[in-house]
């Protein structure tokens, strides 16, 4: 493997570990701050997609804008699905034992994965790469790294960049630390709890909608893309400790990079690598490796 | 079911219903009880974990599968294998894998246990798929049909449908029987006791350690044995046995049927395929029969609203947990 090689392997790896960030990021703070284990969430992922599949031929009309403005219109068709959602399926589970909700969250899994073969079908679609991010860029002599998954990669720090500063400067970054330390101390000191896990829940269906749009060009939509991430969230979220957003950061970077250079160095076991990644983090480190925040 | 003496009539009702439905029911009636006594076999060996010692495990479908694969992988080539070593066996390798991954999962709890005990069905998983020996992801039929002979005299031809629906009956009425007893003794007042209070039990002298991974490895060797009964019957074992989705059916089922008690993990694994065959039924639902999973999802969401305690728990709209505050978090 030479040197240009390697430099595409890293970026790839860097992509996808940053995409599982935005996935799982919303997974660990909804685990986290309102206690409830979202099997759904790798649907909202699937949602996304579709979402990028319905939308991209009507914003292609938009010459240069058009697909960012399709991106933030899908993060607001996502916020009032989630606020939707969290009020009819999820607000009067969190006195529940955690099993009732995942039997709820796995009763949803059906429902969307139903919807979709219902509304969409089942066959794998594409989504277009927009124009302006169709090229690619030279790497060293001989290597071409594509435009979009640059992008996908800018896209993703920014969010990182927001959700940091949200959580660490704001008032209801505050709200969401406390929550995730303590969530009866928050209940106690007379913060609208109720409002606060709402919000909480549409900003996860939010981050998990952006980051299947952003995948969409690159993986193509297809049925059951959903459950596949959710499993890979779920081992970046226990990986990095739950509740913890530095620790999913570094959780999915990690698992990215193990992913992507197992792909390349032992094909056969590529599957079975990330599996054991978290077996061996769990055993040195029983509650992941940071605590929650 | 309040007193012990009505619980009694109302099981053993249960078991001359199902002995009477190979006379009544045509083929396909006894193929899908058949399956459906599997599924509570299964269900039986999951709710000893997540019931009794409150071990939440995501992994189940690794020990069905490896039961499932050692019947096929041990049967000869060219002949059949005797069923009384063949059936031990496979439960014996499904019960060594869950001796290792308990032993090394039960240091975890909460939530990282759901993890790494679906981490380990995972290994198999993909052992099974990415590996020429168990046959890939098209999976490996069973060439011969294990011979049940005593002395070489045929007891029972477990190739054919209504024998075998005995023979799983017999089982299921065992493997229930079995867990009854064995809640009842000393160690499974003790599982009680460290699923109420670990540490307490802890407290009291108890090292829980070898309590819980005792559990574990009973619960692997049931679950390997409804795998094994799974390949006989079907013939035909795939990687997809030991995917999540199994793991996360099974766990469904006794959710469904109610934590907390053997009789609803038998409801919940008969309720469960109940509500899927509904669902699938071209006669109710017509075209639609192929959105199947709409109509379970939406029955799961209703059942979570409406019966927080499972079917068999009653219809109650405070829905009080099982566990014990700290294991809520």
């Amino acid at each position: 493997m030479d040197v240009a090689t390697f430099l595409v392997q890293c970026l790839n790896a860097l992509q996808y570990g940053l995409l599982l960030f935005l996935v799982a990021s919303g997974l660990t703070l909804i685990f986290g701050v309102m206690g409830v284990i979202n099997l759904a969430h790798g649907s909202f992922y699937m949602v996304g997609a579709y979402m990028a599949y319905a939308l991209a031929p009507a914003f292609a009309q938009v010459p240069g804008i058009g697909f960012v403005a399709m991106l933030a219109a899908g993060v607001g068709l996502a916020l009032m699905l989630g606020w939707a959602l969290e009020w009819a399926f999820v607000s009067f589970l969190y006195d529940r034992d955690h099993l009732q909700q995942v039997l709820m969250t796995y009763g949803l899994i059906l429902v969307f994965e139903e919807l979709r073969s219902l509304v969409a079908g089942n066959d794998v679609h594409g989504v277009a790469i927009p124009g302006w991010l169709a090229g690619s860029v030279r790497l060293g002599s001989l290597m071409d790294y594509p435009v979009y998954r640059l992008f996908i990669s800018g896209v993703c720090v920014l969010v990182a960049l927001g959700l940091y500063a949200v959580i660490a400067r704001t008032r209801l970054g505050m709200m969401v630390r406390a929550g995730a330390a303590n969530r009866e101390m928050v209940t106690a000191l007379g913060i609208d709890v109720k409002r606060l896990f709402r919000a909480m829940f549409a900003a996860g269906v939010a981050l998990a909608v952006l980051a299947g749009m952003l995948a969409a060009p690159v993986s193509s939509v297809y049925p059951g893309m959903g459950n596949q991430v959710l499993i890979i969230c779920f081992v970046v979220v226990v990986i990095g400790g739950i509740g913890s957003i530095r620790g999913a950061f570094a959780a999915a970077l990690l698992v990215g990079a193990v992913d992507t250079f197992g792909k390349v160095f032992f094909p056969q076991a590529a599957g079975v690598l990330v599996y054991v990644l978290m077996a061996l983090v769990l055993l040195w480190r029983p509650e992941g490796l940071f605590r929650a925040a | 079911m309040r007193a012990p003496g009505a619980r009694a009539i109302v099981l053993a009702a249960a078991v001359v219903a199902l002995a009477l439905v190979p006379f009544a029911g045509g083929k396909f009636a006894v193929d899908f009880v058949t399956k459906m006594m599997v599924s509570s076999i299964f269900a039986l060996s999951l709710e000893l974990l997540v019931g009794q010692v409150g071990l939440a495990c995501f992994g189940q479908a690794a020990f069905f599968g490896v039961g499932a694969y050692a019947c096929v992988l041990l049967t000869p080539k060219d002949a059949a294998a005797s069923v009384w070593w063949l059936g031990p066996a496979s439960v014996g390798a499904a019960a060594l894998y869950a001796a290792v991954m308990g032993s090394l999962s039960i240091r975890t709890r909460g939530v990282y246990f759901i993890m790494v005990t679906l981490a380990f069905s995972q290994v198999a998983y993909y052992v099974a798929h990415d590996t020429p020996m168990a046959g890939g992801s098209d999976g490996i039929y069973l060439g011969f049909v294990p011979s049940a002979a005593i002395a070489g005299l045929a007891l029972v031809d477990l190739s054919k449908a209504r024998p075998y629906y005995y023979v799983v009956l017999a089982a299921l009425v065992l493997a229930f029987g079995f867990l009854a007893v064995l809640l009842r003794s000393r160690f499974g007042r003790a599982l009680a006791g460290i699923r109420a209070n670990e540490q307490r039990m802890r407290a009291a002298g108890f090292s829980t350690y070898p309590y819980k991974l005792a559990a574990f490895v009973i619960s692997g060797a049931l679950a390997g044995l409804a795998g094994f009964l799974f390949a006989v019957k079907d013939g035909v074992v795939n990687p997809e046995l030991m995917g999540w989705h199994v793991s996360g059916t099974v766990l469904m089922m006794i959710i469904l049927g109610g934590i907390g008690s053997l009789h609803g993990a038998v409801v919940g694994a008969f309720a469960f395929s109940l509500l899927e065959e509904l669902f699938k039924s071209e006669a109710l639902f017509g075209g639609f029969a192929t959105h199947w999973h709409l109509g379970v999802g939406l029955a799961i969401i209703l059942c979570v609203a409406l019966l927080p305690r499972g079917l068999t728990g009653g219809w109650t709209r405070e829905g009080k947990s099982l566990g014990s505050a700290d294991e809520r978090r």
